[in-house]
């Protein structure tokens, strides 16, 4: 049973609809650890110590958040600037974070066409995310490709709402259960377009 | 002449003379000593009561070394012990022995000569300390050297007075002696030695004793009263007494009350016991001044000029050169040497009771005891002068060869905080816990108690008074934080600093908005409403314990700030030419229903035109 904690960031919660079912179904999971970063520091006032203490009780961490120019939102990127401490993350003696996995559940308004190299944005999403691969291994971290959801705020209209959340459910309950083939999962591009052939099988806990 | 008319007479002459030798640059002691000689020998208005004058007059020396020693604090007084000893006892050894030298190669008798060597080796503090005081010249290696010389001259006068009955070499005249050294021996002359050693070293250890721990919960009960004019009694009751104490066991009451302003001046009523004192110091030093100008003998002069001021120069040029060998042995740097030689060469205020102790002890004869004092008096007239050489001709020329000196001692000021109740307190322990010195006054005994016992250095003192603000050294400060609890007062204050004090940085503590303008007007550089920021934020908390996502409350306070900032800036022009008028109410009023709007933030589609931060853009628009 690995624990996984999820760094919920999003500024704007109340006028959110695919971000905030998410963290609702990460709360209710057992093994996840969900924490809204925007409630538990207004001010900005990262309390680092608390933080890292964080990240060394789980095991897979997850940043999940709508995609802001390319990254973040301001107080993950925050976060990354004060917790991922020297000696602590990276360094020659930083190796508190050494072996465990890191992804991205990340919600984007445009569709995705636009994420390919002759599409609006010219670049797959997993390749616009490098500076989170490189953080992840400057950390010694086993990085995934994103868990994304493109057009996200068209979801709802189209009907993909439900299968959005489903998949997200099964993919967290796997990595709790650790049966996701991460061999495999990081040649792919998407943890969310591999889904059906990441997860191992045996899947007792059919998705809801 | 009736007490009054003394008076009088004295005040005119020194409100008349001081003003205009301060505005010629002579200084204030050469204008009392002038003022002096205008009443006394010119014009004849006061006559033989200067003596008695003096000698009442005198008590402003002891005054003044009680306020030198409220500067002083122990660690500095051990730190200068070399000086003291050093350079200060070979200044009186080597004085005295070449102006007794002198008395016995011109055929004084020995004890003569010596009497007078010993007395003419001594320095006025009364001249040198005040005028180094008042061109703020005390800090220097130069007047730091002059007053440690001054102290060790007040400390041997003790030994002299011993020696002086040794030396008779006539009966001895009695009658009119030095009162201090009388009443002395009066006490404590039948004792033996051993014992009257014993009772002086009793009561050094008592003063020291009581000035640490008894003086401190009296005057905390005293400032509790909150009756001002009782605590400088209380002030003025501590140095007469110690005065007191210091004659009757025959000891310099000038040095008990230095010790006693030492001991205090770590305590919290350090600033508030200088402020009391100090007028009085000004005004009996102003007294004494004047009276050495008054007891100038004029025929006594013009009888033998030609003596007199013989041997006032000698003296001074025997001084002279023994301080500047000296000041060049010890390394003064050059600058300082000057100041330091110029400044000490006078003989001193102790040479008119020395000199009559001597006469009564029968070591001197009459005529030449008279016509030394009028010397002395001589070398104290010229002393003003020798400053004024050094101040325009001597330091202007040394003052290239030290110009890189001078940029190391700039020193990052102080900050005063005056008021540290609940709000100045918070401000102070932030500026304080950031590495900057504070130096913190109020009024409240009970809140400086409170915190001393957290190791916070706090004065007491009612802080809207100008002159506890100076003594709080707000000349060299660099920021000034007003936090009193009086919204008048606060004004008042802020007025009178930023007046007084042009460069200091002024923050002010508000109570509302249109006290913010008065502050802005009275000279504060910032004025902070105090209860603005916490009400803001008690406000953001209940927004959140009524449901509201914590970013939520946040922007929503961010909101609410920056339009009451907005509105603080609207109303500031029209509040300051037409005070509350109807146009600023309908200001208030429509700032007030915009508010309404800004603060709904998302929750109708206007206010989510004003605030689309963070949101992707419009759903018909997506993948663009």
């Amino acid at each position: 049973m690995k624990k996984v904690l999820i760094l919920y960031g999003h500024p704007r919660n109340d006028r959110s609809e695919m971000n905030l079912p998410m963290s609702a179904i990460a709360r209710s999971l057992d093994g996840v650890t969900l924490v809204d970063l925007y409630a538990e520091y207004p001010t900005f006032d990262i309390s680092v110590e608390k933080e890292q203490q964080r990240l060394l009780d789980h095991d897979i961490v997850a940043f999940q958040h709508p995609l802001y120019w390319y990254s973040v939102p301001a107080l993950l990127k925050e976060w990354q600037d004060l917790v991922l401490e020297h000696g602590f993350a990276y360094g020659s003696h930083g190796t508190a974070l050494a072996g465990k996995l890191f992804f991205n559940a990340v919600t984007c308004g445009a569709s995705r066409s636009a994420y390919r190299h002759d599409g609006a944005y010219r670049r797959e999403l997993r390749d616009l995310l490098a500076p989170f691969e490189e953080t992840a291994r400057l950390c010694k971290m086993r990085f995934l490709p994103p868990f994304e959801i493109y057009a996200s705020g068209h979801a709802r209209e189209d009907g993909r709402l439900e299968k959005h959340l489903a998949d997200y459910h099964r993919l967290l309950v796997a990595l709790v259960n650790d049966r996701v083939d991460l061999e495999r999962a990081e040649r792919g591009n998407s943890l969310a377009e591999d889904l059906d052939n990441i997860l191992l099988p045996d899947d007792s806990e059919a998705a809801s | 002449m009736s007490l009054l008319q003394d008076a009088f007479v004295y005040l005119v002459a020194a409100v008349i003379a001081v003003p205009i030798a301060k505005r010629l640059g002579l200084g204030s002691v050469l204008g009392y000593l002038i003022a002096g000689i205008v009443i006394g020998p010119l014009l004849g208005v006061v006559g033989s009561e200067t003596e008695k004058v003096k000698h009442f007059a005198e008590f402003g020396v002891v005054m003044m070394l009680f306020l030198v020693g409220l500067e002083l604090q122990p660690a500095m007084l051990w730190k200068m012990r070399a000086k003291l000893l050093g350079l200060g006892g070979l200044q009186v050894l080597l004085s005295t022995a070449l102006i007794g030298g002198l008395g016995v190669a011109f055929s004084l008798p020995w004890q003569t000569a010596l009497a007078i060597g010993m007395t003419l080796a001594l320095s006025s503090t009364a001249i040198v300390l005040q005028t180094l005081n008042e061109k703020g010249q005390m800090k220097t290696v130069g007047g730091q050297s002059s007053f440690s010389v001054l102290l060790f001259q007040d400390i041997a006068v003790i030994p002299m007075l011993a020696i002086l009955p040794l030396l008779a070499v006539s009966h001895a005249l009695g009658g009119d002696g030095s009162h201090t050294a009388q009443t002395g021996h009066n006490v404590l002359s039948a004792l033996p030695g051993w014992l009257q050693a014993l009772v002086i070293l009793v009561v050094i250890a008592a003063i020291i004793g009581t000035g640490r721990y008894l003086i401190r919960p009296v005057f905390r009960f005293i400032a509790e009263a909150k009756l001002r004019e009782i605590f400088t009694a209380a002030a003025l009751l501590l140095v007469i007494g110690i005065a007191l104490l210091m004659e009757a066991v025959g000891l310099s009451p000038a040095l008990g009350t230095f010790l006693a302003g030492v001991v205090l001046s770590d305590s919290e009523y350090r600033h508030e016991l200088e402020s009391d004192i100090d007028p009085f110091k000004g005004l009996l030093l102003g007294l004494f001044f004047i009276s050495v100008g008054a007891g100038v003998d004029f025929e006594l002069l013009f009888g033998a000029p030609g003596t007199i001021f013989g041997l006032a120069f000698g003296i001074l040029s025997l001084k002279f050169i023994v301080l500047y060998i000296l000041a060049v042995g010890f390394r003064l740097p050059t600058a300082d040497r000057w100041l330091f030689s110029l400044g000490l060469a006078q003989a001193g205020e102790f040479a008119f009771v020395l000199f009559g102790f001597a006469l009564s002890a029968g070591a001197i004869p009459p005529d030449l005891a008279k016509m030394l004092t009028l010397v002395v008096a001589i070398t104290m007239l010229i002393t003003p002068a020798l400053f004024i050489l050094h101040d325009r001709v001597i330091a202007p020329r040394l003052v290239e060869k030290n110009e890189r000196k001078a940029d190391i001692i700039d020193e990052t000021g102080p900050v005063v905080v005056a008021g540290v109740g609940r709000y100045g307190q918070v401000v102070a322990r932030l500026l304080m816990s950031s590495g900057y010195k504070v130096i913190v006054l109020d009024h409240d005994p009970q809140e400086i108690e409170a915190l001393g016992r957290v190791g916070i250095k706090t004065f007491y003192g009612d802080a809207s008074r100008p002159d506890l603000l100076h003594a709080a050294g707000l000349e060299e400060a660099k920021l000034f934080v007003a936090a009193i609890d009086n919204r008048d007062q606060q004004t008042l204050m802020v007025e009178h600093v930023a007046k007084t004090y042009p460069h200091l940085k002024i923050v002010a503590r508000a109570f509302d908005r249109h006290h913010v303008y008065e502050l802005e007007i009275a000279g504060a550089h910032v004025a902070e409403r105090e209860l603005f920021e916490s009400s803001i934020t008690m406000g953001r908390k209940a927004l959140v314990l009524l449901g509201l996502h914590p970013f939520l409350a946040e922007r929503k306070s961010r909101a609410f700030r920056s339009h009451d900032l907005e509105t603080l800036d609207q109303l500031r022009d029209r509040w300051i030419t037409e005070g509350v008028d109807q146009h600023y109410l309908d200001t208030i009023k429509s700032r007030g229903e915009q508010l309404l709007d800004v603060m709904k933030l998302d929750n109708n589609e206007v206010a989510r035109q004003a605030d689309d931060g963070w949101l992707p853009p419009p759903k018909g628009d997506a993948n663009s």
